[in-house]
């Protein structure tokens, strides 16, 4: 058969993309559960540190954060009305999934889209640690747009859910040096202890420009800005302000100390 | 060694460094150079590539028909890179996510396909492998010369270790964060060609 004939071109051709997909395959196939347990490994450090169990900088191999992950409770929330909703089962649950598809998420109304979004998911998992029965922190998981990208993170709450245990990202595409110090486990710090509401129960939590002075009435509200990166510390404040808002997780933060299921108080 | 069989480990170092006098692969080179850990991902992965690749077409290249040469070039690069990728998200999962799409995007490099069509086409699996595995060294050279003063100087720190302590974490270092964007890097390349070319002159294009 000739070199350059036709049929010998379409036997190579052939010839190449079956043993090329199977060497494709087999790696993919072969690596598949490895990668998996990656992926959630890597989720639920990221729970563990919003919750202040695991600290900003501590390694920790996979049977210590599935111990710590134990004591955690993974629940899905219908974001509407406030409820939990149990024929969703939380380990089959993919909530970037059901924030893309039209079938699950709903279309955010403009006046309430402070975080820019457009559509957010209809139901959200939510992550507990429960305390004499009744819940001590929760960790939501939120997203805002930053400058170039969308940064994905989980936020904590405990004290009657007004005081903040943490609140970090564990995926953005921010300017590294500037909007990339949303990683900084120093600027991460200073959110532990601060009030996310006011006395008044009004959202109160700022990022604000510059540092925040210690003996100003407002500091327990104020985290300080990041220096070169307006647009993303307003995207953080936009994620404070829509996430624990009416249209994010407020009626099921409302639902819980209604029903009295927090603890404290 | 034979001499032949060391120059074409050898000469892709500097002599004939695919960035600095082929000028290839810039691309890469800009975006994972930000801090060393990431680096040496990248150029092993570059270097297993190219190696692979470059013995594998070689292998074949007797039966490549002309017309669809590049694209068989394309896919077996292809698959190598996808392995690459899939072997990373399993064992080097934070480096991985690290390196986003620029796994992925060693497909791209011109590096690969310039030593498949170049050179392996043209000779044996053994000396195709050991030019790849030259050419990967030489493009590793430069990241790695521009990885170090990156994150040296952009971070104050080495594969994430302090170095320079930061005014941000309550040190002396101002962080140059212009080094850690990728300005920076065509900087240091052109530093670097001008340093190479300076004790070689002969690798200078004519005027």
């Amino acid at each position: 058969m000739q070199r350059n004939s036709i049929a010998f071109t379409l036997l190579i051709a052939a010839g190449l993309c079956v043993v090329c997909s199977a060497l494709v395959s087999t790696a993919a196939v072969g690596l598949k559960g490895q990668q998996a347990r990656n992926k959630e490994l890597d989720r639920k450090s990221n729970i563990l540190r919003a919750a202040g169990l695991l600290g900003p900088n501590e390694q920790a191999d996979g049977k210590k954060i599935d111990d710590l992950f134990a004591q955690i409770e993974t629940k899905i929330v219908d974001l509407e009305t406030g409820e939990y909703v149990t024929d969703v089962d939380p380990a089959e649950f993919d909530q970037r999934e059901a924030a893309a598809d039209p079938e699950t998420s709903v279309a955010i109304p403009p006046s309430e889209d402070v975080a820019g979004l457009k559509r957010r998911e209809k139901l959200s998992a939510v992550y507990l640690l429960q305390q004499d029965g009744k819940l001590k922190t929760l960790i939501m998981p939120v997203y805002t747009k930053g400058l170039w990208s969308t940064m994905y993170g989980f936020f904590a709450l405990i004290g009657y859910l007004r005081t903040v245990q943490g609140l970090g990202f564990y995926q953005h595409g921010e300017t590294p040096g500037l909007g990339g110090e949303v990683d900084n486990p120093n600027w991460k710090e200073q959110w532990e202890g601060k009030l996310a509401y006011d006395d008044e129960g009004d959202i109160a939590l700022r990022v604000i420009k510059g540092t925040v002075n210690p003996n100003s009435p407002d500091a327990e509200y104020q985290i300080d800005g990041l220096s070169g990166a307006t647009i993303t510390s307003r995207g953080v404040s936009n994620l404070i302000d829509y996430w624990l808002g009416p249209d994010g997780f407020g009626p099921y933060l409302a639902r819980l100390k209604a029903d009295g299921e927090v603890y404290g108080k | 060694m034979a001499s032949k069989t060391k120059d074409v480990l050898f000469d892709p170092l500097f002599k004939k460094n695919p960035i600095g006098k082929l000028v290839l692969g810039i691309c890469s080179a800009l975006a994972v150079t930000t801090n060393l850990r990431t680096t040496i991902t990248m150029c092993a992965a570059v270097i297993f590539v190219t190696a692979c690749s470059s013995a594998a077409v070689s292998m074949i290249r007797n039966y490549i028909p002309s017309a669809i040469r590049i694209i068989v070039q394309m896919t077996i690069i292809a698959s190598f890179v996808i392995v690459v990728d899939q072997f990373l998200q399993a064992y080097a999962y934070q480096t991985s996510k690290a390196l986003s799409v620029f796994v992925g995007l060693i497909i791209t490099n011109c590096i690969v396909m310039g030593r498949a069509e170049g050179y392996a086409m043209s000779h044996s699996p053994w000396i195709s492998f050991l030019d790849g595995i030259g050419n990967g060294l030489g493009y590793s050279v430069i990241l790695l010369f521009v990885g170090t003063l990156r994150e040296l100087f952009g971070a104050g720190s080495l594969f994430g270790y302090s170095i320079l302590n930061k005014t941000t974490d309550g040190g002396w270092y101002p962080a140059n964060g212009l080094m850690l964007l990728p300005p920076s890097a065509f900087f240091l390349i052109a530093i670097f060609i001008w340093a190479v070319r300076t004790w070689d002159p002969s690798q200078n294009e004519e005027a």
